[in-house]
């Protein structure tokens, strides 16, 4: 007992422990996500989120130390930001007849989502924190959360509201599209890529091979434009 | 491979450096896409090996945002006192960004393109 204690404080303080728990919590995420047939609500990161915290908050284990680990996971976040250049030249070439629509369409309602964000968190006594963390939520979690940081929120906080976008507009969005009588695939794929980042166009594919193209053309161009002017309109609103 | 792995961490090194002496607001990595989108815009298409080493970083995309994600264990009594504000945030605007861009699509595809392509499988709808 006394050498399981020791051999417990000797690795907890290790990168490998952390760094294993992160891969094994997301792998249970992943098993109970496929187990329910690819539902939204049960998604691999929340699940994997929520073990880890549960974890950590029970043996006393701060922030600083399982990050010590899970930082070898982390890093890669930037590599396969630049990677998504890859996807989404492969689908500009294939929806290349429409962009101009696709356009004026995903700046609208990146626009406005972004807008509608900030005005209800600000009216509703939201501090300023929350509410840099909600201005990027429509798009997907790496560049999302790097846009967070640029302009004062946080990180986590922006990745909790980001996979709670995805899921709601994976959810919701065909049903809102249904009453509003959009029934193009273009015009679906675009609006749900671009309000709901992978987690949307993952559902989108669903619908159609032409609302997957869209919905991940958008994603990608909607992360390239908000991680551009966000920050820049976020410097004149905040003045 | 080794080679297109390089490109990937030399367009993100890229990227933060210019984002660094220019001093503009974006992340280093997201200009590291676009120079990568460059890149790719000279090549005119997508090398193999480089395509396999992009679809094994985004094949498990949402396993690389855990690590930060967790960090909201940092932050527990700021949603305690604003989880009602976050919660109406996230949902309406979701709605909100879903609807406007689904109606101004809808709107222009109709003027844009005269040629939409039809569905190929009549009866299906």
């Amino acid at each position: 007992m006394e050498q399981l204690q020791k051999t417990w404080v000797y690795l907890s303080a290790q990168p490998l422990f952390h760094l294993t728990l992160t891969l094994a919590a997301f792998q249970v995420g992943l098993f109970l996500y496929r187990r329910s047939g690819s539902f939204a609500l049960v998604n691999p990161v929340l699940i994997a989120v929520a073990l880890i915290v549960g974890f950590l908050v029970l043996t006393g284990t701060d922030y600083g130390t399982y990050f010590q680990g899970a930082q070898f996971v982390h890093f890669l976040l930037g590599p396969a930001t630049v990677a998504l250049a890859i996807p989404i030249f492969r689908q500009f070439s294939r929806v290349r007849h429409s962009w101009k629509a696709m356009l004026a369409s995903l700046v609208a309602g990146s626009v406005a989502a972004s807008l509608c964000a900030i005005a209800i968190g600000w009216a509703m006594g939201a501090g300023m924190a929350t509410i840099a963390s909600l201005a990027p939520k429509s798009i997907t979690t790496p560049v999302a959360m790097a846009v967070s940081e640029q302009i004062g929120g946080l990180p986590s906080l922006t990745s909790v509201f980001v996979i709670a976008t995805g899921i709601i507009g994976a959810m919701a969005g065909p049903w809102l599209l249904d009453r509003l009588g959009v029934k193009d695939a273009a015009a679906r794929g675009v609006a749900i890529g671009t309000a709901s980042h992978g987690i949307g166009a993952a559902r989108a594919i669903e619908e159609s091979e032409a609302a997957g193209a869209f919905a991940g053309l958008a994603m990608g161009v909607n992360a390239l434009l908000t991680a551009i002017l966000l920050p820049l309109v976020w410097v004149w609103l905040t003045k | 491979m080794l080679f297109y792995l390089t490109l990937i961490f030399a367009c993100q090194l890229a990227g933060e450096l210019i984002v660094g002496i220019l001093a503009v607001p974006v992340p280093g990595p997201v200009a590291g896409m676009v120079i990568m989108l460059g890149v790719l815009g000279l090549l005119r298409r997508v090398p193999q090996d480089l395509g396999a080493i992009a679809q094994t970083l985004l094949g498990h995309l949402s396993l690389l945002f855990v690590p930060a994600a967790v960090g909201v264990m940092l932050h527990f009594r700021l949603i305690g006192g604003e989880w009602a504000a976050m919660s109406v945030a996230v949902l309406v605007s979701t709605l909100v960004g879903i609807a406007v861009t689904g109606a101004v699509m809808m709107v222009l595809g109709r003027r844009d393109a005269p040629s939409a392509p039809q569905s190929s499988r009549p009866g299906e709808d």
